[in-house]
């Protein structure tokens, strides 16, 4: 007869145990990361210069149109305005697309961080964790495996909110955008939709950086800046499918990732669906609110399962304990 | 009786490294080491429940991937694993709220997080409430001498510091069954003295706690372990008590000896008598420190005259009890070293 302990396995434990692992995960991230105060340069100033060089560009582009319309002759498209009611229209037309277009940027560099964290935190923390031997300590606790996962996600989240938000204020401030929001709640539920599909990707990823091991690192690195472009980070998506030829399908592969259509509808809800005369976005908010909960369903799904896969896989190849293994 | 740990007919072998496209093409040295590795070939072992097993063998021998296997942390090639009565393929979560591990130069955690924070969020994954782990931590804090630096950030410990804070981290989600991998190795002798003591009380101070030691400590083991196994490639070659153990080459003679630096050791084994030799150099005190497990006493003056005849002289002689050193030499043919 064992003396050991006995050991509750009931579900409102297995409850308590993953939600207690989700916040002992989701620690490190939020207090370790923000305990550096330097983080206020390498997280919030230098990323607000990166959005800086396509605000100046769009900047320049609204002042040529502007002195087009203002010109001697003054035009008006690509012919002379007929009247100054028309050179009005224009101006104001230019004005508002000007400010369409810096509002696209600075919501696409909130957007862009979490990528970057969904990227090199998310997708390949699970190879570092290996490396520095956290992953086998993880791997052994009683835990779900998704709790590990699902700790990581909502302290990136939490991490990357407080960067998002200084670079959302900063672009405010900094280059007067103007934010027009007509339904809070509709923006909040496809905020968080995008941001669970988007770490739901992230999930997925980081099962299959563990098999990948070190070449998962490239795989990364690949990432990043093509889908900068190919998801309309700092510009509308839809944008692309004006392009004739590669246009469409470099866009179609683009919004694959949940940020593509997550940008288009937070784009639409805080400029208005008249924005840039309506012609630029993919879908209308609705169906990529629906779109957004599909995919933050199945990534998870696939996440859950591709997880438990590999984590059989690499412990049959011996890939889940050591690095030299 | 009870079981902490059974296994039966336990193998495991590493297939190798994969040949991908994008991979240099390997030397033909490098492609032998490449191939197949059989780290478990049969092994099979009981240890009781409020045991404190060892598990010594040299580099490689198989130590490690065991601990592994029975953490649940890999999966065996053939034969079966049970830990606290559950099968480690079948059966892993009951046996993952049982047990921890620690291992020594572990490091694990995250250098942001203070000592505290680090043990706090380990224990948070076996669902520990945070009161009690709290309390815990500050009690074990006390008991290894950490107290003062449980506010210090990981990355300023020093290694002696960061093994006590990753053997805290074992025992704080309190495991019925610990598996200690190395925990001494690299520590000064005060760390390595505070943890083997309380590895010690822990096991014999409340009844269902088992530890599975590994070590490269003979003393170590002989000390702190009730029985232990010797392990050579992948292979059990005895399990007994340390007592036992020693009793088994009794019946042999065991000298040492204090040489100036020697070159040729092989002749030694060709030696009539001789049935096992380890030879250790010290290049500052340009000496070489031979142990010899001699059926009789007959080969010494053939060793004596041996190493007169290479010019090295001879500083000492000296015949011993057996240690556990010794059984282990004659058992694997070589010293841990």
């Amino acid at each position: 007869m064992s003396v050991a302990t006995d050991r509750r396995t009931d579900l409102k434990y297995r409850v308590g145990l993953n939600l207690r692992a989700v916040v002992g995960r989701s620690y490190p991230r939020i207090v370790g990361a923000n305990r550096e105060p330097s983080w206020i340069f390498f997280e919030a100033f230098l990323p607000l210069l990166g959005i800086a060089a396509y605000v100046f560009i769009y900047q320049f582009f609204g002042l040529q149109a502007t002195a087009a319309i203002l010109g001697n002759p003054p035009m008006c498209g690509d012919h002379v305005c007929a009247s100054v009611a028309e050179q009005n229209q224009y101006l104001a037309a230019v004005n508002a697309n000007t400010n369409a277009l810096i509002a696209s940027v600075v919501l696409g560099g909130t957007m862009v961080a979490f990528w970057l964290n969904v990227l090199w935190s998310m997708a390949s923390q699970l190879y570092w964790e290996k490396e520095i031997g956290n992953l086998q300590l993880y791997m052994m606790a009683p835990m779900n495996r998704m709790a590990l996962l699902g700790g990581m996600a909502v302290g990136g989240m939490v991490m990357t909110s407080m960067r998002a938000v200084s670079t959302l204020v900063a672009g405010i401030f900094v280059f007067g955008v103007i934010f027009q929001v007509a339904n809070p709640l509709l923006l909040l539920a496809v905020f968080f939709a995008t941001l669970i599909a988007l770490y739901g990707l992230g999930m997925m990823f980081a099962s299959l950086y563990l098999l990948w091991g070190r070449e998962a690192w490239n795989l990364s690195a690949l990432m990043e800046e093509p889908i900068f472009f190919s998801s309309g980070f700092y510009f509308p998506l839809g944008g692309l499918f004006r392009i004739p030829g590669w246009g469409p399908a470099v866009a179609i592969a683009g919004s694959f990732i949940p940020a593509s259509i997550g940008l288009d509808a937070l784009r639409q809800l805080t400029l208005g669906s008249t924005a840039f005369g309506g012609s630029l976005w993919i879908f209308n908010v609705t169906t990529e609110l629906e779109i957004l909960v599909g995919m933050a369903v199945l990534f998870l799904i696939l996440a859950r399962y591709c997880l438990a896969y590999l984590e059989t896989l690499a412990k049959r190849e011996g890939k889940l304990t050591s690095r030299h293994q | 009786m009870s079981y902490a740990v059974e296994t039966r007919d336990l193998t495991r072998v590493f297939s190798g490294k994969k040949k991908r496209w994008w991979r240099r093409k390997p030397t033909p040295d490098e492609e032998e080491s490449l191939g197949p590795v059989t780290a478990l070939d049969g092994v099979s072992l009981q240890i009781r429940e409020g045991e404190l097993f060892g598990l010594l063998g040299p580099n490689g021998a198989g130590k490690t991937t065991l601990i592994k296997i029975l953490a649940t942390l890999l999966l065996p090639t053939s034969g079966q694993a049970l830990v606290a009565g559950h099968d480690v393929t079948k059966d892993p979560f009951p046996i993952r709220q049982r047990i921890n591990m620690v291992s020594g130069g572990e490091t694990s955690g995250y250098g942001l997080l203070t000592a505290r924070e680090n043990i706090w969020m380990f224990s948070q994954f076996y669902g520990v409430p945070s009161k009690v782990s709290k309390a815990r931590i500050d009690e074990l804090m006390h008991i290894f001498g950490l107290w003062d630096k449980r506010d210090a950030k990981v990355r300023m410990l020093s290694t002696g510091q960061r093994q006590k804070m990753n053997m805290i981290r074992g025992f704080v989600t309190g495991p019925d069954i610990l598996f200690l991998d190395e925990p001494t190795l690299g520590l000064d002798v005060n760390a390595a003295r505070v943890i083997r003591e309380y590895v010690m009380n822990w096991v014999r101070g409340q009844a269902g706690k088992t530890v599975l030691l590994t070590s490269h400590y003979m003393a170590e083991a002989d000390q702190m372990c009730d029985r232990i196994a010797i392990i050579d490639k992948g292979r059990i070659l005895a399990c007994d008590t340390p007592a036992n153990l020693k009793r088994m080459i009794r019946t042999e003679t065991t000298f040492q000896l204090e040489v100036d630096t020697i070159r040729d050791t092989t002749s030694f084994m060709g030696l009539q008598g001789v049935k096992n030799f380890s030879h250790k150099d010290d290049i500052s005190k340009n000496r070489s420190h031979l142990t010899f497990i001699l059926e009789d006493e007959g080969p010494v003056a053939e060793i004596l005259s041996s190493i007169t005849s290479q010019g090295a002289k001879v500083h000492s002689l000296q015949k011993s009890e057996p240690t556990l050193e010794d059984v282990f030499i004659s058992m694997v043919g070589r010293g841990l070293d």
